[in-house]
Formats: C-alpha cells, sequence, structure tokens
C-alpha cells in the first residue's frame, strides 16, 4: 500500500496533486469535478475584490509544445466567489486554496479579509500574472520589496496560512523567495506562466491572442518549474506547489524530488483531460510500488543531497 | 494537436433569410453535425459556431448578424480571410434506420439539417419541425424539402407559414400519433427545456444542444461549465443525452456571462 498523503500549512491532502489556478475552477462544482476527477485539492481561479473584465478571444491558443494563454484574470468579484467557494467549502470534498488577485497593495489586504470570511485553507497571493497591465501583477512578484509589502499586508488582514505565487520572469527567483518567506509567507507556489511570449499568424500579419502576449505553460516550461523549484528549496525552509508542466505522476515526482510538497496540475488538463489526476495519482503509486517508496512525503526534495 | 487558429479563404456567401447568411469556408476539419468551430476576426474576436456543414472539402457555418462579431462577419466579401479551429464537443449521434424527430428552433436549423441530410442517406425517417418567430426568420426551408426520407413541419409564432404557434405544439402531435425512437433539439433553451421534460414523460431518449459562453472550446478556460456536474460543456457537450441534460442545474434556469456571474435566462 502506497500513501499519498501529504501535509501542506497544516492541512491535509490525499495525495499531492491539486488543480492550479486558472483552470476550470470557475463554479464550486466545477471545483468538485476536478475533486471527483481525482485531485487532492484545488485553487479558485484568481479572485478581485469587484468584478473584472478578461480579454477579447482568443485567449488560448495550445499546441503539443504549449499553451499560450491571456485570458486575464476575468472574475464576477468577491460576492460570487464567496457564494460558489462557499458551496465549494460546505460539500468538504477536498481543501480549497484560494486564489486571490488585486491590482494595489491595500486591494489585496481587503480582498484576502473578505475571502477569509469563508474559511478556505489557504490562501494563495497571486502577484504574478503576466496578463494583467504593467501597473498590476508584474512589479509585485519582480521586486523583493513590492512582493514582501503584499505578503506583510496580506498578513495583517488574515489568520489564513498563506501562499505566494511567483513568477519565474525575474533574474533571481530564490531570491524572491526569500523575501516573500521573510515578510511572514507560510509557503510558495511556483512557477506562475512564463514569458510573456507571442504568436504570429503570418497569413493575418497580425499576433493570434487577442492580448497580442501570454503566458507559456505546458510541457516546454517543465525543466524551467523544475528548476525553480529546486532553487526556492534551498533557499527557504517553507514548503512549495511546484507547478508548470506537470503531465504525467512521474513528473509530479520529479518536482517533489526538487522540492514541492504539493503539485499544481493546470494545463495537463487540455492534454488529458481532467481525468489527468486520477491518471496521475495511478502513475505515482506504480511508481513508488516499484522503488519500494510507501509515503510520497520521503521523495520530497529527494535530489538535494 | 494544433488549437491555434488556420487562416481560410470564404469561398461563398449565401443569404438564407433577413438575418441569416450562410459562409464556405476552404477548409475541411472534419466536423460532424452539432459540433462546433471557433472562428476568428482579427483584432477583433473569436467566438463559436455550430458546423451547419462538413463534406470533406469544404465548410459552411449559418450565422445570424445580432451582435459586433457577427455585424463584422457580416461586411466580409468572397475572397476575405477568416481564422477558424476546431472541430470542439460532442455532436449528435443515430442508429440507421430509426424513426427521429427533429425541433428546430431559429438558427437550430442549421445543423439539424446537416444531421437530416446524413440520417436520411442512412435509411432514418425524419420529422424535421422547424420553428421561428415568422415566416422571414425560417432558416433552410428549401433545402430540408429536398432531403432525402425527411418530412417537413414548420411552426411560426405569428401563423405567417405552417401552424400558428409555438413548435413545441407540433412535436407534441406527432409524438401522439407516430411511434418516434428519437429526439433532437437545438434552439432556444427555453424549448429545449420543454423538449426535455416531454421527452421524459414520454420516455423517449432525446439528444440536446447545450449552448454555454466557450472561451477556449478544450474545456481548460472553465467558462462554460454546467452546475450539477460541473463538468465543461464544450467536452462534455454541446450536444448532450437528456440524461445528462437532467443532472444540469442550470440548463432552463441560467447561464453564466465571461465573468462566471449567473443571468436568469
Amino acid at each position: 500500500m502506497v500513501n499519498l498523503n501529504v501535509k501542506f500549512c497544516g492541512v491535509d491532502f490525499k495525495n499531492p496533486l491539486v488543480l492550479a489556478s486558472g483552470i476550470l475552477g470557475v463554479t464550486g462544482d466545477s471545483l468538485r469535478y476536478v475533486v471527483q476527477c481525482g485531485a487532492g485539492g484545488v485553487t479558485s481561479k484568481s479572485v478581485w475584490l469587484k468584478r473584472h473584465k478578461g480579454h477579447p478571444n482568443p485567449v488560448i491558443i495550445a499546441n503539443e509544445y504549449y499553451m499560450l494563454n491571456a485570458v486575464g484574470l476575468p472574475d464576477a468579484g468577491i460576492e460570487k466567489a464567496k457564494d460558489e467557494l462557499g458551496k465549494f467549502l460546505k460539500e468538504g470534498s477536498a481543501p480549497l486554496i484560494a486564489s486571490i488577485v488585486a491590482g494595489k497593495q491595500s486591494d489585496f489586504g481587503d480582498v484576502a479579509e473578505e475571502v477569509s470570511k469563508i474559511n478556505p485553507h489557504i490562501l494563495e497571493i497571486n502577484i504574478s500574472c503576466p496578463n494583467v497591465d504593467d501597473e498590476f501583477g508584474k512589479p509585485f512578484a519582480c521586486s523583493t520589496i513590492d512582493a514582501a509589502k503584499v505578503v506583510e499586508e496580506v498578513k495583517k488582514r488574515t489568520k489564513l496560512p498563506i501562499s505566494v505565487k511567483l513568477s519565474p520572469n525575474v533574474s533571481n527567483i530564490a531570491e524572491i523567495a526569500k523575501a516573500v518567506e521573510s515578510a511572514g509567507a507560510d509557503a510558495i507556489t511556483a512557477i506562475n506562466t512564463v514569458g510573456p511570449g507571442m504568436e504570429i499568424d503570418i497569413d493575418m500579419r497580425t499576433p493570434v491572442l487577442a492580448n497580442r502576449v501570454g503566458g507559456l505553460s505546458g510541457p516546454a516550461i517543465k525543466p524551467l518549474a523544475i528548476k525553480a523549484v529546486f532553487d526556492i528549496y534551498k533557499a527557504v525552509k517553507i514548503p512549495i506547489i511546484g507547478t508548470g508542466g506537470v503531465l504525467t505522476g512521474r513528473d509530479a515526482i520529479a518536482m517533489m524530488m526538487a522540492g514541492a510538497t504539493l503539485v499544481g496540475i493546470g494545463t495537463a488538463v487540455y492534454y488529458r483531460g481532467a481525468e489527468v489526476f486520477g491518471l496521475a495519482v495511478k502513475e505515482m503509486k506504480e511508481w513508488c510500488k516499484n522503488e519500494g517508496v510507501k509515503n510520497i512525503e520521503e521523495i520530497i526534495g529527494a535530489v538535494h543531497l | 494537436m494544433s488549437d491555434i487558429p488556420k487562416s481560410v479563404k470564404i469561398l461563398d456567401i449565401v443569404q438564407e433569410n433577413s438575418l441569416v447568411k450562410t459562409y464556405t469556408l476552404d477548409i475541411s476539419l472534419h466536423g460532424k453535425p452539432g459540433q462546433f468551430c471557433n472562428i476568428w476576426i482579427p483584432r477583433l474576436n473569436e467566438k463559436p459556431f455550430s458546423v451547419a456543414d462538413d463534406d470533406g472539402k469544404v465548410m459552411k457555418f449559418s450565422i445570424a448578424e445580432i451582435g459586433p462579431f457577427t455585424q463584422e462577419l457580416a461586411k466580409k466579401k468572397v475572397g476575405d480571410k477568416v481564422g477558424i479551429r476546431g472541430p470542439y464537443g460532442k455532436g449528435f449521434e443515430y442508429k440507421k434506420g430509426e424513426h427521429l424527430v427533429f425541433l428546430a428552433g431559429g438558427y437550430g436549423a442549421a445543423p439539424l439539417y446537416f444531421l437530416a441530410r446524413q440520417a436520411g442517406e442512412d435509411g432514418c425517417e425524419i420529422e424535421f419541425i422547424v420553428g421561428a418567430r415568422s415566416e422571414n426568420l425560417l432558416l433552410y426551408i428549401d433545402k430540408i424539402k429536398k432531403l432525402k426520407n425527411v418530412h417537413l413541419h414548420i411552426a411560426t409564432d405569428d401563423g405567417s407559414k405552417g401552424y400558428r404557434g409555438y413548435n413545441i405544439e407540433v412535436l407534441k402531435e406527432i409524438l401522439l400519433n407516430k411511434k418516434i425512437d428519437h429526439i433532437y433539439t437545438c434552439g432556444p433553451e427555453i424549448m429545449m427545456k420543454k423538449v426535455s421534460e416531454m421527452a421524459f414523460e414520454k420516455n423517449i431518449p432525446a439528444q440536446i444542444s447545450v449552448e454555454r459562453y466557450m472561451k477556449c472550446g478544450f474545456g481548460i478556460c472553465g467558462n462554460c461549465v454546467n452546475d450539477g456536474t460541473g463538468a465543461p460543456s464544450c467536452k462534455k457537450g454541446p450536444v448532450m443525452s437528456n440524461e445528462e441534460v437532467r443532472k444540469l442545474k442550470d440548463f432552463g434556469q441560467y447561464h453564466r456571462d465571461e465573468e462566471g456571474m449567473k443571468v436568469k435566462l
């Protein structure tokens, strides 16, 4: 018998695979559906304080190597989030990581306080979405000072454990991780999408995404994500949700060996359907069985000698 | 595997009625009746449209001018290019030789025409009910008349053509008088909700095209999830069996807008 249970920020997950923010996750029922497909936990789409419009279509394009998206964080705001996430929490099928986003430091505090009222298990602070205008996400996760300020603000306004989602689009992600740890973060989620990148339709002579640029995810970014998690694990003591390009159970194990306690799965839903969670759990169990691993927690950080 | 729009030429444009034009595109994506493709107009938007025909060489889409996107599309001329990707979702299915009834409201006639052509050739007998507010909004009437093994029934709300009243009344009548194996419907949700209830009461299987606000088309963005099942309708639908439809809590009640907020029907 293989035990895939992990404890993360004091919360028990029946397996380490969690839905990454931004994929599905618009409604309570959709989060429950992902749990039924085998996820150990789920992350909501990023919640804004007020209604936030996304970008026009196309918002997502993909092929066998990568996905490029600029959905633009559409959200109906805090009241809808309370309804939908509250419904999911009431059913109690798995732990909920509520992702929050804001354009200003003080708004991060407000949305954290409001979302905390429905008592999700963990808050994830999205300071790294590359798809919102420059005065939004990007600067926070790209500067140690700004990232730390957001964390301090959120910590003042909630008692929940917080995980800070970092951007890979910096020269030294470990430095940012250290800064948010010092500011009081309980965990790190890494990485958000890479880039942004651009795809051009040469016949139309125009970028394909309506937003022109979008965040890169999928198989192509897995080595970047693994390396980022490896670097962060060396730099901090707080646990990590490793996200980026994980498609299979073996990928998830690699991410854990680099230092992740939980593994985010998002773009893989495109390649293998929402059923990817159940499939990857099975693949993890098979590997553990063959390798004589009884508790999955044994392998966290295994490559760090 | 590529879900990036391809640019294709418009080969032909036909005015079907006062609102609807049929665009023939120089591509086949092997779309089936009930499936949809996303059509892209650069620097404007991209929207899902159900496949009105795909003969393995060209594809057709019958599109009503109802919003900024479709108005811009209506300005296109033969030879202009649009982007296309797909086909997405599950289409309609049938068994050879069955007696079927189709209920189309408004633009729903286009995908059901595509289905009727295939099913008729496969030996199905089809009662095809087309409904619209008035005669000038009826779609595909002449084309449906020419199909093999298809009996056309027309209903208009104002009685300007065929039965005066809702097409659902015509369906009720047919179900009373004929032995029907399977019901198919595509059109306004209020109408399809009634079909769902009627099919359940009469214990006749039905297939229903469930339309939600779709962005990506491949089960990622989460905008088109149904309540009840929580699954994305672009993957599990748009065509669902009545059994599946009856598990949906939003069907016939509300939709969600582009930010995920509930909007009453």
